[in-house]
């Protein structure tokens, strides 16, 4: 059986033959052995490592880049900025047409406490502002870079911080500042989430290094590369919170992270790295929880209420990075892979780089159907790969076509086989909820069954044998439902 | 470089496995035990698993054509049917008549709910309970295993004329020369005389009986093969086995002479298939992983409730029909505890 999206390694992956056994061994083992299925469970119970009940094993193919050490890449010839590249409030603007910017100049500001600014990428001009395709399809103001090819492009913006000295408020300004947001893919701004409600006290921060997106190695290597900027990050973080200690959660197919934080972490600070399960979705905020911590957010509150804060190792490490040089945030780490992709890697990029330099720079085969912005479980497929690398996209995933696959594409009526149920990570009844919205009974799917908790995770979408698109319909429900409710 | 991406929504990964694949895989493990029938009984037996797969396609071919929405033959569920439902049959069992149970399963069981995925009973049981009703006596009709001319010619009831009465096989049966032949499968001599077959014989199929239900060593291995391929949810065998035995198990300890041991419940009759590729069809069984087990529970426990006290020697055909009816129900109270769910009462799962 062919693994939905095809298994061939793109070249320079490791020669052929060692994919080749692996393809051989997987065809072998059965559908619940294997990392698609989830099935039976019995032999995992041997294995012990810490969880969370449900989720599923897709096929991962992290080893295509895991190895590979982040590269930077020559500047575009143009960089689009989208003024709304974080969540809250869009940036506003501080330059004009035609006027000539520094790199890591401010070129837009905060509109409010939800928002940040953003700051040139590359020194050059600033071509225009206009509106400019975005992954959703409908275009946004963004602001035009032309990039001065021939300069020397050196950060001029350095203030620097002395963080031991900084207040916590100052920190919390500083982190707005650089303009920093969620780089896990939430691209919600960071300095927020260090302002818990009033009623919660943090006593744990949790360190988000599980990246159980398939095919995205980028936190792999910020880990093993930036450790020291990340152990920084996360010391700061941790003042800033009050939090009482720090638990960095990884995967266990990167141990080799596990080990190089370990080694690095100061003795006599209560902070540690564990491992976890490699299982999908691992590095949602609320499966992590309950791995690391057997704790569950209460329905409608946040992880603030269980006394924890969670960050992507990515920001942290850009925290521990910019703060003490006074910087804001230009570039970002970006995994180029997927099985329509020739050299798959991982790239530091400058914001604004349009995914057509990033595909052209690594080469994609002619069998190349659809490009997607994050992770292929929730990443956006773009229409335009005009679209440019945001602050918030952590990989580009490019997938063969196959449309040559019918069986992979005729949806069958649902057989209640329930394997939905067994692999919805917030325990919900995705077959129960298909046939609501099969049944246009929006209002009863939140009411009855707790639709508000689905996070889309895709994972029901993903095991369901009849191919019901489960996770679109939930969306647009919940949709329909927020629109009624206005 | 690039030209006509597509656009998707999330996720953009899918599992391989699919209906047609699993429904595939059923039949796969289903014909070794087809296998084994047609090696025990003989022709008769071929050709009753050939009609009522047949004629189960045939039905399931022109209900879609009446409903006007594709074949739906391809997705092999009608298949399934039509073996599952030979293989419950007697062997000699008149060919018209599994003809008729499996119309019958498929247009009423199934089509006339709405086809695959809606139907709230198992079709292969709904045809069975039609023709148990409907010709008792041809029901009850049980021929030797390994009659040595089994290859030779069929069961004389095999090709009975449409709406005529099967003739007797008494006399046929004598002029076989199997010695020992009692005219009862082993159920019946265990309720009616208090005989229990030896275990080993009834676990390895060597008695007589239905045409595929016979031998529960090889089914235990057929389904078990189908659990670890992902194919079938294992609470739903495990558990139905697991009421059968315990429920048993405390008659035997007052009684053993009476009663029969948990041992031979499991391994006689019509259970073991029924645990492994009835009770266990997916669309029929609650959907929840507790509705599984409670549902499993259920069928066993009122499988052997009716073999020991019931008018009838075997229960599990109604004990599942029971049990399918309850489906909805038991998944409607096994609702899954979401995640962060405010009373945090049950803390399991
Ligand atoms: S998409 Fe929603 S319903 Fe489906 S598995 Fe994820 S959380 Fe559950
Ligand atoms: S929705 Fe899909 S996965 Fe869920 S029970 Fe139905 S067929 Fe199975």
């Amino acid at each position: 059986m062919s693994n939905g999206t095809s298994q061939d390694p793109p070249k320079g992956a490791g020669g052929t033959w060692r994919p080749m056994i692996a393809r051989m061994l997987a065809g072998l083992r059965p559908a619940s052995a294997r990392p698609g299925g989830h099935g039976s469970g019995l032999l995992r119970i041997f294995r012990k490592r810490k969880t969370f009940p449900h989720g599923i094993y897709p096929v991962e193919h992290k080893e295509w880049t895991a190895d590979k050490p982040i590269r930077r890449l020559p500047f575009a010839p143009v960089l689009v900025l989208p003024l709304a590249q974080h969540r809250g409030a869009p940036s506003q603007p501080l330059v004009q047409v035609g006027q000539e910017v520094v790199r890591g100049e401010p070129i837009a500001r905060a509109a409010g406490f939800v928002s940040v600014p953003m700051h040139a990428p590359a020194t050059g001009v600033i071509q225009a502002i206009d509106l400019a395709p975005t992954p959703e399809g409908p275009k946004t103001m963004a602001i035009f870079l032309k990039v001065y090819q021939a300069d020397p492009q050196q950060v001029l913006f350095d203030t620097g911080h002395d963080i031991d000295s900084m207040t916590n408020e100052e920190v919390v300004a500083a982190v707005q500042e650089a303009g920093l947001v969620g780089l896990g893919g939430a691209a919600f701004p960071s300095h927020v989430k260090l302002m818990p409600p009033k009623d919660a006290v943090i006593d744990t921060v949790i360190v988000n290094g599980c990246e159980c997106e398939p095919y995205l190695t980028c936190d792999h290597r910020v880990m093993l590369e930036q450790t020291d900027a990340l152990v920084r990050g996360i010391r700061l973080i941790m003042r800033v919170t009050g939090a009482k200690r720090a638990i960095i959660g990884v995967e266990d197919n990167k141990l080799n992270a596990v080990d190089q934080i370990r080694a690095k972490l100061p003795a006599n600070l209560p902070i540690t790295a564990e491992a976890v399960e490699s299982k999908y979705p691992q590095g949602a905020e609320k499966m992590l929880i309950k791995s690391l911590l057997g704790k569950e957010v209460p329905v409608g509150g946040l992880p603030a209420h269980v006394g924890v804060a969670v960050f992507n190792v990515g920001t942290l490490a850009q925290i521990g990075d910019l703060l003490p040089k006074g910087r804001g945030l230009i570039e970002r780490v970006v995994t180029v892979s997927g099985p329509a992709v020739t050299n798959p890697g991982n790239f530091m990029v400058p914001i604004g780089t349009p995914v057509r330099f990033l595909l052209n720079h690594v080469g994609t085969k002619p069998t190349l159907g659809q490009v997607i912005l994050g992770g292929a479980m929730m990443g956006m497929s773009v229409s335009s790969i005009d679209v440019p690398v945001t602050k918030g996209v952590s990989g580009i995933v490019a997938l063969e076509r196959d449309e040559d696959d019918p069986a992979r594409r005729q949806v069958y009526p649902c057989i209640k086989c329930g394997e939905c149920l067994k692999a919805c990570p917030i325990n919900l009844n995705p077959s129960m909820l298909g046939e609501l919205a099969q049944a246009r009974e929006y209002g009863l799917m939140a009411q009855g069954y707790n639709l508000d908790q689905c996070f889309e995770c895709g994972s029901c979408a993903y095991v369901c044998p009849s191919n019901i698109p489960l996770t679109q319909y939930f969306r647009i429900a919940k949709s329909i439902n927020r629109e009624r409710k206005n | 470089m690039v030209k006509g991406i597509e656009i998707r929504t999330s996720p953009h990964l899918k599992r391989a496995l699919n209906v047609q694949q699993i429904m595939r895989s059923v039949v796969y493990a289903m014909l070794p035990i087809c296998a084994f029938a047609i090696w025990q009984f003989g022709l008769s037996a071929a050709l009753l698993l050939a009609t009522t797969t047949g004629a189960a396609v045939a039905t399931e071919a022109w209900f879609s054509r009446l409903r006007g929405a594709g074949n739906t033959v391809a997705d092999w569920s009608a298949v399934i049917t039509g073996i599952l439902l030979g293989l419950t049959l007697p062997p000699g069992f008149p060919l018209w008549m599994a003809a008729v149970a499996a119309f019958v399963g498929i247009g009423l069981g199934k089509a006339l709910f709405g086809g695959l995925g809606y139907n709230v009973m198992n079709p292969a049981l709904i045809g069975r309970a039609f023709v148990q009703a409907a010709f008792p006596v041809a029901i009850t009709t049980w021929t030797p295993a390994f009659a040595p001319s089994r290859f030779v010619e069929l069961i004389p009831t095999t090709l009975t004329a449409p709406f005529m009465r099967p003739e007797s096989v008494t006399d046929w049966i004598a002029g076989l020369g199997v010695d020992s032949w009692t005219g009862a499968t082993p159920l019946a001599m265990q309720k009616f005389q208090h005989v229990e077959t030896p275990a080993w014989d009834t676990f390895a199929g060597l008695v007589s009986g239905s045409a595929g239900e016979t031998s529960a060593l090889l089914i235990l291995v057929c389904g078990l093969w189908l659990a670890w391929r992902g194919c079938l949810d294992w609470r739903i065998p495990a558990s139905v086995l697991a009421g059968a035995a315990l429920t048993a198990l405390p008659f035997w300890l007052v009684d053993p002479g009476l009663y029969p041991s948990p041992w031979f419940v499991l391994s006689s009759g019509g259970l073991m298939l029924a645990a492994w590729f009835m009770a266990s069809d997916m669309v029929a069984s609650p959907v929840t992983p507790w509705g599984a087990i409670i549902y499993g529970v259920f069928i066993g426990a009122l499988t052997v409730i009716i073999r020991l006290f019931g008018g009838l020697v075997e229960g599990v055909m109604y004990a599942i029909l029971l049990g399918n009816a309850a489906g909805p129900l038991i998944s409607a109270w096994t609702q899954p505890r979401v995640y962060g769910a405010v009373k945090k009462a049950r803390a399991k799962s």
